[in-house]
């Protein structure tokens, strides 16, 4: 029974790994850049949410929209006036400027936020689900807020399904994934597209950020670790695809669980890494295979 | 005449750098060590990221193990022996880890390099027993050199390991594995092609690369007495010598050594200035280099040509420099 409790804990975590994996998916499938800020945008996120529910009492979830909307601000602006231009540079030169404006953004926020751990205390707590008394001889208890951090981490995820299968800036997106000049060709505009992309990235981490305030410490020293999930989570998928994500994060959280429990949680970072690094041996398409479009 | 001059400004710069130690502060010969130290890692760098052309973020690691074997040889051993443990140990762990990751290329490599640092420090953490985990580990000090002495000490021995990888690069350089390395920069499937064993030739470079950042490490360890996780396996420590090598020039001997000289002297001006928010500058620093001139200083000798063609060529200059373009 141990080990469904186990479980249950990952997929609740794994839910949330997904949201903050599917920006960074997006953003380096599409610009084809590895954006170190990506963690930094979840930290800003939670602080966002941090400060909404401490000074104006909005609810995190309620302000997760909210958090999704500034970000989205904030990365258009960074890919316009600073990403862009070093697009077209090698790998090795868009991850060093992406490392270089993550430095600033943590300095900015360990100055203006201090490094003192804070967390999003819910009053009143929202306690958790026996599920025992559901189904009898399930001996399962779910915190309800894990449960309602991850449905709304997938449904961010699936929002941003929709929205690059139904509408027409979903279908540029993909459009200049796929081939940037025939996309040119079709009236499309890339720097348009990759603005927007990594406003969308950049909103997917900010939301992620909200919705794990309540759950998680929040500290601009955890930037790293956050982008750490995104990196193992996009690799176990496969890179560029929703679904890939959906899967990579539920099984990175899975594992993690596992691996707590029988290494212990101090080795959650070498497992995952080393996951990362045997998969981009032997599978570097993920497990979601295919170069899927969405 | 170029070649006099060349061999001129090298022997100023000799009797310069043997005079520092003796007619200044103690200050500025712990900056010239860090500077001597940022050589050595943007040189070793040089040889994966520059002269193979492969992304590494890998520094950090080898920075790391190099401290850590030495410091644990150093309990039990002399310093020199304790500097050798710690570039041997740099170059086992590329040797071993090298041929699966120099298997990947581009984003895919440079993901991979970048996560080594991140686990060897967690595993390092872990291993309280050898290492003293998140405690650190203090080096034994030695007791029989004066404070000034210990300063010139590591002074001259971060100095020559600066010579050293610069010299180490010249000959891998002008070896057969320079021109297989050059040729992977150009075209990987290619050099196959013309019967270059690339897997081999890369991790070569990858060792070799190891072991100059593996004994910075050593020496910098020995040297501070005191280094722990976070410090050693910082991950700044593998986008430093990235930076420093853009900022003289990917690929050449000379560019990654100006490069360690200028940002030595851009990072203690904003260490000096702004303490508080010194990281913040150096990422405002970092975009605007990569930003601003992607091909480093070297660019503006470049520029600097083409004027000087334009001004005093108008008739035929402006086509020369068409054509160059």
């Amino acid at each position: 029974m141990l080990y469904v409790q186990v479980l249950v804990n990952g997929l609740l975590l794994g839910g949330l790994y997904a949201c903050i994996a599917a920006g960074f998916s997006l953003v380096w499938g599409v610009l084809n850049v590895i954006n170190i800020l990506h963690g930094s945008f979840v930290v800003l996120g939670a602080y966002l949410a941090f400060f909404a529910y401490t000074a104006l009492g909005i609810h995190p979830y309620l302000f997760a929209p909210i958090a999704a909307l500034v970000l989205f601000g904030l990365g258009y602006a960074i890919q316009y006036t600073v990403v862009n231009r070093v697009i077209e540079a090698p790998v090795l030169v868009t991850m060093t400027a992406t490392f270089g404006l993550a430095l600033l953004l943590d300095n900015i926020m360990l100055v203006a936020f201090k490094a003192d751990f804070r967390k999003i205390n819910l009053v009143p707590p929202l306690g958790v689900v026996d599920v025992g008394k559901l189904v009898p001889g399930l001996n399962v208890v779910v915190p309800v807020d894990r449960l309602a951090s991850m449905l709304f981490a997938l449904l961010f995820v699936a929002l941003l399904y929709l929205l690059l299968r139904r509408t027409a800036v979903g279908r540029a997106i993909v459009a200049v994934r796929m081939d940037r000049y025939a996309a040119t060709l079709m009236g499309v505009d890339p720097t348009v597209i990759f603005a927007l992309t990594f406003g969308i990235g950049a909103a997917l981490a900010g939301a992620a950020g909200a919705l794990l305030s309540p759950i998680f410490p929040i500290s601009p020293l955890a930037a790293t670790s956050y982008l750490g999930k995104a990196f193992v989570t996009c690799v176990l998928g496969g890179l560029g695809s929703v679904s890939g994500v959906l899967v990579g994060g539920l099984l990175l959280g899975v594992l993690e669980s596992f691996g707590a429990i029988f290494l212990g949680p101090e080795h959650a970072l070498t497992l995952s890494f080393s996951v990362l690094i045997i998969f981009l041996l032997f599978r570097p398409s993920g497990l979601m295979g295919k170069r899927g479009f969405v | 005449m170029r070649r006099a001059l060349l061999l001129g400004g090298l022997a100023v710069l000799a009797l310069a750098l043997a005079a520092l130690p003796f007619m200044s502060g103690n200050y500025l010969v712990r900056l010239a060590t860090i500077a001597f130290m940022y050589v050595v890692l943007a040189s070793s760098w040089n040889i994966i990221g520059g002269l193979a052309g492969y992304p590494s973020f890998a520094s950090a690691a080898f920075f790391g193990l190099g401290a850590y074997g030495s410091a644990i040889v150093r309990a039990h051993a002399a310093l020199p022996l304790a500097w050798c443990a710690g570039a041997l140990t740099a170059s086992l762990f590329a040797l071993l880890i090298g041929p699966a990751i120099l298997r990947l290329r581009g984003h895919y490599f440079a993901v991979a390099s970048l996560v080594l640092a991140p686990v060897l420090r967690e595993l390092v953490n872990g291993a309280t027993d050898l290492t003293g985990g998140g405690m650190g580990l203090t080096l034994p000090g030695s007791t029989a050199l004066s404070v000034d002495a210990t300063a010139r000490l590591y002074y001259a021995v971060m100095l020559a390991a600066a010579v050293g990888t610069v010299l180490f690069t010249i000959l891998i350089l002008s070896s057969r594995l320079g021109w297989a390395l050059r040729c992977i920069e150009q075209n990987e499937d290619a050099s196959t092609v013309l019967g270059v064993n690339t897997l081999t030739a890369k991790v070569a470079a990858f060792v070799a690369s190891a072991a100059p950042a593996g004994l910075a490490g050593a020496i910098y360890a020995t040297w501070i007495g005191y280094i722990d996780p976070t410090d050693v396996f910082d991950d700044l420590l593998s986008v430093k010598p990235i930076v420093m090598a853009f900022l003289g020039g990917v690929g050449t001997i000379a560019g990654p050594v100006f490069g360690a000289a200028i940002f030595v002297a851009l990072e203690e001006l904003v260490w000096r200035n702004v303490l508080n928010f010194h990281a913040g500058i150096l990422g405002i620093i970092i975009v605007c280099l990569l930003v601003f001139i992607p091909g480093g200083l070297g660019s503006f000798r470049h520029a600097a040509a083409r004027v000087r063609a334009l001004a005093s060529k108008q008739t035929n200059g402006t086509a020369r420099v068409r054509s160059a373009a």
